[in-house]
């Protein structure tokens, strides 16, 4: 396959918005592995060599192909794998090195995972976000996996005296098939390890119908019996010798400060210790600490119970009048004028005013909370000019760079130990918990963990964003759409970033604004101004959760007007299976991939709607109370489509019998885990369109725990939700899993609700919308 | 002085009598497979056995266990392998797994008082278990793996 790189220059969606020391080099050191160590060797990195290009060269510190630095072999053959991405669920843990194992024919049974701390000059970007570990890692790992194998093959060959191409490595072993030797993979280890490494434009690449793990989902996940008997260690599960438990009364509102504090209460509470201020960065300043008063003591209970009797005087700051009634309606009012015209064909305004029918959808989605089970957390031991973290980041480099900076110490003295995240979604990807540790421990000479309450998490998190997407619609007399504009007003995240962004960033427009697939001959996607009065950060799945929603209600919307099938709309409206092409779109961000590997491809979107349509039971006949709705959204380069059941009750009880999802995510890993994250899309999909919204009241959080904010619970998760994986095609790039299940969902159920009742539902959550 | 049974073991407590039984497992004895999530009885992460009662261990005092016997992950199999815990482990029901412990402890409670607990059952006694990684379909799947062996 011979794919073209895009000269475009593309815009990368990683932490850096502010890319500002990417040249750094630091000490490199050995990972510690206890045994035989034997193909560890200098490091060395090189480029990637991949069959398809994708952006991940575009990442900070790119991708490092080097076995010595993934891969080591000990002499009683057991082959330790680094992971070097994050583990919050997704199974990555397992996936790549599962990757590596497959093509250096290593037997599974004989591999450990080791997580590789923060190190991005040595292990390439570890920023784990994006629904990118896959589709950047299949061919870097492969290439590591083909390049260790042929390493032990050569020591083997030379050994026996023999030409490597006569010897094979099989399962643990190389194996001389003519004399009928054979030498397992430990006995090999220190001669390979002497060995050079092979070219990776060289390097000979399992043929796919010899994989024994990738693409079988046979395999559980690394940590699934850690798990189950309770010694999987998160963030909060480390433990270290004289450490102190600290909570943080942070400010209510985003950019406040402590004006003064009266801690003698706290301190009468059993077992706290200490109560200190916090220093804080004023808003925004990426992810830096709020600033707050700290309480110390020998266990967390007693650090809340101290924190309950602080008195604290704040100054609210600027953000103090941030009210979410208010300013949903001034999001509706910007909405309803002109905005940045951020994608432009043909001419819209004569298209609508030519046009028989106008149909007008606003759409409104709140903030909305991540709420991993596992609050923020973390561990910091500072001694002198050194720190070590434990922590639940998915942002290992990142991390490591923001402690380094916050402490004003060199990157090099700082150690990220990166523990298993209880949940990320997007949270974990900002490492303020870690830098509070940081600074607390620094300050107290003692190795800390600092613990966030759900309170905290709720209130001073890095919230969804809110946001009102208007489409106006234009249909001639045939019921064909002629005019579509479609206008996005939202904080962006990068208002995190600096002060002043009024306008979404590109990595925002490009989930599900101007990417918008349709064959319409007049599109406009406008982006009028909206101020942030939060933290705004990246929550799974991002703009497209909105997006998708927008769009494919307005989908639902047109077919209801024009008396037409959902399905049947939406394959008319995806039109001829072509690549889109999306000229007028300046800046077009493709989720940082190069645009010929991972093109819009209506085929695709079609394939998958046709495919869960009949996998799903498109059509079939449902009770009196009952409907079916569908929606499907491209993002993260792959394409899924949902099939939601609902029934209503006379009382409005919404209750869900079945969900069909299908997702075509190009060449795959691990079908096993990709059905596990598309079930757990559908919970959270409902979660935004059920019942979760954060809003604000005098600039504070009005929520603070499950009671408030209430998450969907098993007893109204969908009585079975079937997953399909659409095959991909021979040389289909693998593309993103963790992220795009989620966009669908709440369309797809809205949809559904419209069948059953005849409610159009336009601001999400649902909340109690049927039972009026 | 609090004394407590803990896994079959002794335990003494000379500080606040009413430091939440979560934070004495976790912090004070080193037993971090209870979870905290939520510290309001909301979430389920920290789910125990007292006697033979499923309890959030997050709204518990260490002077409400006087005189009972506690269980928590550590304890319930000598050797992790509860028809709950490798009902799981088949049907590969984690994610993060960060919740699984308190998961695992409710269903266990749950088997212990109803052996064949029906579809409804099942969903009204994990009703107060969040999986924000939306893992409830093999949570149910793996309760009536444990409770059937089919």
């Amino acid at each position: 396959m011979n794919i073209l790189t895009n000269p475009k220059k593309l815009r990368g969606f990683e932490r850096h918005i502010k890319v500002d020391n990417v040249s750094r080099r630091s000490i490199l050191k050995g990972l510690g592995l206890a045994g035989g160590f034997v193909l560890a060797a200098p490091v060395m990195s090189r480029p990637g060599f991949a069959a398809y290009q994708t952006g991940a060269d575009k990442m900070p510190h790119g991708v490092v192909v080097d076995p010595r630095v993934f891969v080591s072999v000990a002499s009683d053959g057991t082959v330790t794998i680094l992971a070097h991405r994050a583990e919050m669920g997704t199974g990555v843990r397992t996936s790549l090195p599962m990757i590596v194992a497959e093509e250096m024919e290593a037997d599974w049974s004989r591999v450990r995972v080791q997580q590789a701390p923060g190190d991005e000059v040595k292990f390439g970007n570890q920023d784990t976000d994006g629904s990118r570990s896959t589709r950047h890692y299949l061919m870097p790992m492969r290439q590591i996996g083909a390049s260790a194998r042929t390493m032990l093959e050569t020591a083997a060959a030379k050994r026996w005296g023999v030409p490597a191409t006569e010897v094979k490595a099989v399962n643990h072993e190389v194996v001389h098939n003519a004399s009928g030797r054979r030498i397992g993979f430990g006995d090999l280890a220190a001669d390979a390890a002497k060995g050079a490494v092979p070219s990776v434009e060289g390097l000979k690449l399992k043929d796919p119908k010899d994989f024994r793990y990738l693409g079988k989902g046979a395999i559980g996940i690394v940590d699934l019996r850690d798990i189950t008997v309770g010694t999987a260690r998160y963030g909060a599960d480390v433990r270290l010798p004289g450490m102190k438990y600290a909570v943080i009364a942070r400010p209510p509102v985003t950019g406040g400060k402590v004006v003064s504090f009266e801690g003698s209460e706290a301190m009468k509470v059993s077992g706290v210790e200490k109560v200190m201020e916090v220093k804080g960065w004023p808003w925004p300043s990426k992810f830096q600490p709020l600033g707050g008063v700290a309480v110390i003591a020998r266990n967390t209970g007693a650090a809340i119970k101290g924190r309950d009797a602080l008195k604290i005087v704040w100054d609210d700051g600027p953000n103090g009048k941030y009210d979410s009634v208010a300013y949903r309606a001034e999001l509706e009012g910007a909405a309803r004028k002109p905005g940045l015209v951020v994608r432009k064909e043909g001419d819209v305004d004569a298209a609508l005013k030519s046009a028989d029918k106008v149909i007008v959808g606003e759409y409104y989605l709140p903030h909305h909370a991540h709420v991993a089970m596992e609050p923020p957390v973390a561990v910091a031991d500072v001694k002198g000019d050194r720190a070590e973290i434990w922590a639940p980041v998915q942002s290992a480099g990142g991390t490591r760079e923001d402690v380094a900076t916050t402490l004003g110490i060199p990157q090099e003295n700082v150690t990220v130990n990166v523990t298993l995240l209880g949940g990320g979604f997007g949270r974990k990807s900002k490492c303020d918990f870690a830098l509070e540790a940081a600074l607390l421990s620094k300050e107290l000479g003692a190795p800390v963990k600092v613990q966030w309450t759900r309170e905290d998490d709720i209130r001073n998190g890095f919230l969804h964003t809110v946001s009102v997407e208007r489409i106006e619609a234009g249909i001639d007399k045939n019921g064909k759409v002629t005019a579509w504009r479609h206008r996005s007003v939202a904080p962006s995240i990068a208002s995190t970033f600096a002060a002043g962004a009024l306008h979404q960033a590109p990595f925002e427009l490009g989930m599900g604004l101007v990417d918008m697939p349709f064959e319409i001959a007049n599109v406009q996607c406008e982006n009028p101004e909206a101020a942030a009065h939060t933290r705004i950060g990246w929550f799974r799945s991002v703009s497209n959760i909105p997006r998708a929603f927008a769009v494919q209600s307005m989908v639902g919307e047109i077919a209801h007007a024009t008396k037409r099938d959902q399905k049947d709309m939406l394959l008319e409206l995806i039109g001829a299976p072509r690549i889109v092409k999306l000229d007028s779109v300046k800046d077009l961000w493709n989720y940082g991939e190069p645009y010929d590997s991972y093109p819009i491809d209506r085929a695709r979107l079609r394939k998958v709607v046709e495919f869960v349509a009949d996998k799903g039971g498109w059509g079939r006949s449902v009770p009196k109370g009952h409907g079916l709705g569908i929606a499907v959204h491209r993002s993260f380069v792959s394409y899924i489509a949902t099939i939601v059941e609902v029934a209503v009750d006379e009382k409005g009880k919404l209750t869900v019998p079945r969900v069909d999802t299908a997702i075509d995510c190009g060449t795959y890993v691990n079908p096993e885990r990709i059905q596990a994250q598309m079930e757990g899309a559908v919970i959270m999909g409902m979660s935004f369109a059920k019942t979760g919204e954060i809003t604000f009241k005098d600039g504070k959080v009005q929520q603070g725990n499950f009671d408030d904010f209430p998450v969907l619970r098993i007893d109204e998760s969908p009585a079975v939700t079937n997953v399909y994986i659409v095959p991909p095609g021979p040389d289909t790039p693998p593309s993103g899993v963790g992220e795009p299940g989620v966009p669908p969902v709440a369309p797809a159920l809205i949809n559904a609700i419209f069948a059953a009742t005849g409610k159009r539902i336009r601001a999400l959550p649902i909340g109690k919308q049927l039972e009026a | 002085m609090i004394t407590m049974k803990i896994n079959g073991q002794q335990k003494n407590w000379d500080g606040d009598p009413d430091l939440p039984l979560l934070w004495f497992l976790r912090d004070e004895s080193g037993l971090t497979g209870t979870k905290y999530g939520c510290g309001q009885a909301l979430c389920g992460a920290c789910t125990v056995i007292v006697d033979k009662q499923a309890t959030r261990a997050c709204i518990t005092s260490v002077s409400d266990v006087v005189g009972r016997e506690v269980t928590t992950i550590e304890g319930l199999h000598p050797t992790g392998d509860h028809a709950v815990q490798k009902a799981w482990r088949q049907l590969n029901v984690p994610q993060c797994g960060f919740c699984q412990v308190g998961q695992i402890m409710q269903a266990a409670a749950l088997l212990m008082e109803n052996p064949k607990p029906t579809h409804d059952q099942i969903r009204e006694a994990m009703a107060g278990n969040i999986c924000r990684c939306g893992t409830y379909q093999r949570v149910e799947n793996a309760v009536r793996l444990a409770s059937t062996g089919v």
